[in-house]
């Protein structure tokens, strides 16, 4: 029989918070990290997005190490992981993996014109710097996806567990705000010039933003925070740069992940979906969901609290997303006012208490390429 | 999980102005830079698609060594289940350095999102999957070195849970011109052309005569 795979601890650095439970108390609050900014060695005009500041990682780091020679997202991947890993009390033997998932890394190191700062710049350099700080004994793996990296690597830690390679993996997903990725969405005209508005008529496109997020997939049941029952990342074979029309890959995505997991789309008590907030991406979606007869399930996007913080969006959402479940409360979808999308989907407007026993998380990018999990939440 | 025995259907290697295929050398010119080498090898296998042309250099590899071993067994007509699983040391950084400097200097700053959209290794796997019309699985890995024991792994699990029929696997890398590309199909099916042979040895036997 295959193993049963399971999320047993989480952790997220978000501009709203430094752990998950302070990150819940401020989605509950309204709040968004999303903030107008003005930085021109970042962008020459003033833009919105949600970044946090260096003075917190800064503050945050010292109490863990002295060492000075970590990058900013170095930084901030080690500060999701360390208590994690401490809680754990997992030994980091050979059955223990560690899985980075990121869409552009340290890519502000190439700045520097220096052949150290060219080395940083290399996902397998940064992967191994957060390996040795902790001292994981097994080569890291990297996932570099473009926007569905974060949750591709959930959906590999899976297989992984399920095969028997490994008993117990750490995934850590992080992107950061640099001027490297706000001039390329700029140059795509896909920058909004307000606080991002998910699936909203008035939607002008995305907000950046950066976190970290880390979670601890195991076959073990017990103390299990939830159950990961089913995934799929089908490619769009459409265009490298656009969604499909038909949403295709997410559609076979959504599809695959549901027959894996032996639901029926009734099952499914919440989405939480990926939202960039680009007319494309939510049309795309809409599409999609009513395909398979989803567009009455309560969804969100959460990209209005943190922006599109790439890489990390599918992990950072997913970590939300399992306590949503587990306090059986969905959350608002900030930024929507007016539904903007052709097709009807159930936009969640307030956040309310309701009964979550299984939900699907999404997430679509660059690459046409498509990733939806289903998770089940565990009866202790 | 069942686990069955998954074999090497087909491989291929691009590197040193070479392509060699299933240990036969079908493609050699004299030494050129990649954008002729690439070139003269899209003529020489008379590959009809434009598009190539507007790729960056890790797609065209990839395209390329793709071309060659899943032409011979796709269809537009049928559903292609063929998973990509692709992993390199070098990610985009090729493409990365090139987009870093058309935003370095403000009196020359020319982003240009042609460029900007291949500023990430997966999108090699795009261009695979519109080309070959795979709605597929497909994720892009990074290792220091070719970590052949994870991709044989990854991908004997996409084919015993069913998640793909066949996969197209390996490394390729580009930087600077510097260029490897080792790709192979596996499947569940019977074959007895590389019965002993694993991902790993038929990488280290390519590398191993260069």
């Amino acid at each position: 029989m295959t193993r049963e795979v399971y999320i047993n601890e989480t952790n997220c650095i978000t501009p709203l918070g430094f752990d998950v439970d302070s990150n819940i108390e401020a989605i509950l609050r309204g709040d968004s990290g999303i903030q107008l900014h003005q930085d021109i060695s970042l962008m020459q005009n003033p833009f919105y997005a949600s970044v946090i500041a260096d003075e917190k990682i800064n503050t945050a780091f010292e109490k863990i190490s002295t060492d000075t020679k970590y990058s900013r997202l170095e930084k901030m991947m080690i500060l999701a992981l360390e208590p994690m890993i401490k809680k754990s009390g997992v030994e980091l033997n050979s059955k223990t993996a560690f899985i980075l998932s990121t869409t552009k890394g340290n890519v502000t190191a190439l700045k520097n014109d220096s052949e150290e700062s060219f080395q940083n710049a290399h996902l397998d350099v940064l992967a191994q710097n957060i390996a040795n700080f902790f001292g994981f004994q097994t080569t890291p793996i990297v996932v570099s996806n473009a926007c569905v990296s974060g949750i591709l690597a959930v959906s590999v830690a899976k297989r992984m567990i399920q095969s028997e390679l490994y008993e117990t993996i750490f995934v850590v997903a992080g992107d950061e705000v640099s001027e490297f990725v706000l001039s390329g969405f700029n140059a795509f005209q896909a920058m909004s010039d307000l606080p991002c508005k998910p699936y909203s008529k008035n939607r002008t496109g995305v907000s950046l933003g950066e976190a970290t997020a880390a979670v601890l997939v195991s076959a073990e049941a017990r103390n299990a925070k939830i159950k990961v029952i089913g995934d799929s990342s089908i490619n769009d074979a459409n265009h490298i740069s656009g969604p499909s029309r038909t949403g295709e890959g997410l559609f076979r995505s959504i599809q695959n992940a549901m027959k894996e997991a032996q639901i029926n789309s009734d099952q499914i008590d919440y989405i939480s979906a990926h939202g960039t907030a680009t007319p494309f991406n939510d049309e795309m979606e809409a599409i999609a969901l009513n395909r398979l007869d989803l567009q009455n399930v309560p969804i969100n996007s959460l990209k209005g609290f943190y922006g599109h913080t790439l890489g990390a969006s599918g992990l950072l959402e997913t970590v939300i997303a399992i306590e949503s479940a587990n306090q059986n409360t969905l959350f608002e979808s900030k930024g929507f006012d007016e539904i903007g999308v052709s097709e009807k989907i159930n936009v969640i407007q307030k956040n309310e208490e309701a009964s979550i026993e299984i939900f699907l998380k999404t997430a679509s990018g660059f690459g046409g390429c498509n990733t939806a999990v289903v998770f089940e939440k565990v009866k202790h | 999980m069942t686990q069955n025995k998954t074999r090497i259907q087909s491989y291929i290697t691009i590197q040193n102005n070479e392509i060699v295929l299933d240990g036969t050398s079908v493609f050699k010119i004299e030494p050129t830079n990649f954008a002729d080498f690439s070139k003269q090898a899209y003529r020489n296998f008379d590959i009809q698609y434009p598009k190539f042309f507007k790729m960056d250099a890790l797609s065209k590899l990839a395209f390329l060594g793709a071309e060659l071993l899943l032409s011979p067994i796709t269809s537009s007509e049928q559903e292609n289940n063929i998973a990509l699983v692709f992993a390199n040391k070098s990610s985009s950084l090729d493409t990365d350095v090139k987009y870093q400097e058309s935003i370095s200097d403000k009196e020359n700053y020319y982003p240009s999102p042609a460029v900007f959209v291949y500023t990430l290794p997966n999108i090699c796997l795009g261009e695979i999957s519109i080309r070959h019309q795979l709605k597929s699985e497909n994720s892009f890995f990074i290792f220091d070195v070719f970590n052949t024991e994870f991709m044989s792994n990854y991908s004997n699990i996409l084919l015993n849970s069913d998640k793909a029929d066949v996969v197209l696997c390996g490394w390729v890398e580009f930087f600077n011109d510097d260029y490897k590309a080792f790709l192979c199909t596996i499947s569940k099916e019977e074959n007895t052309k590389y019965t002993n042979e694993n991902i790993n040895t038929l990488y280290k036997n390519s590398s191993w005569k260069h």
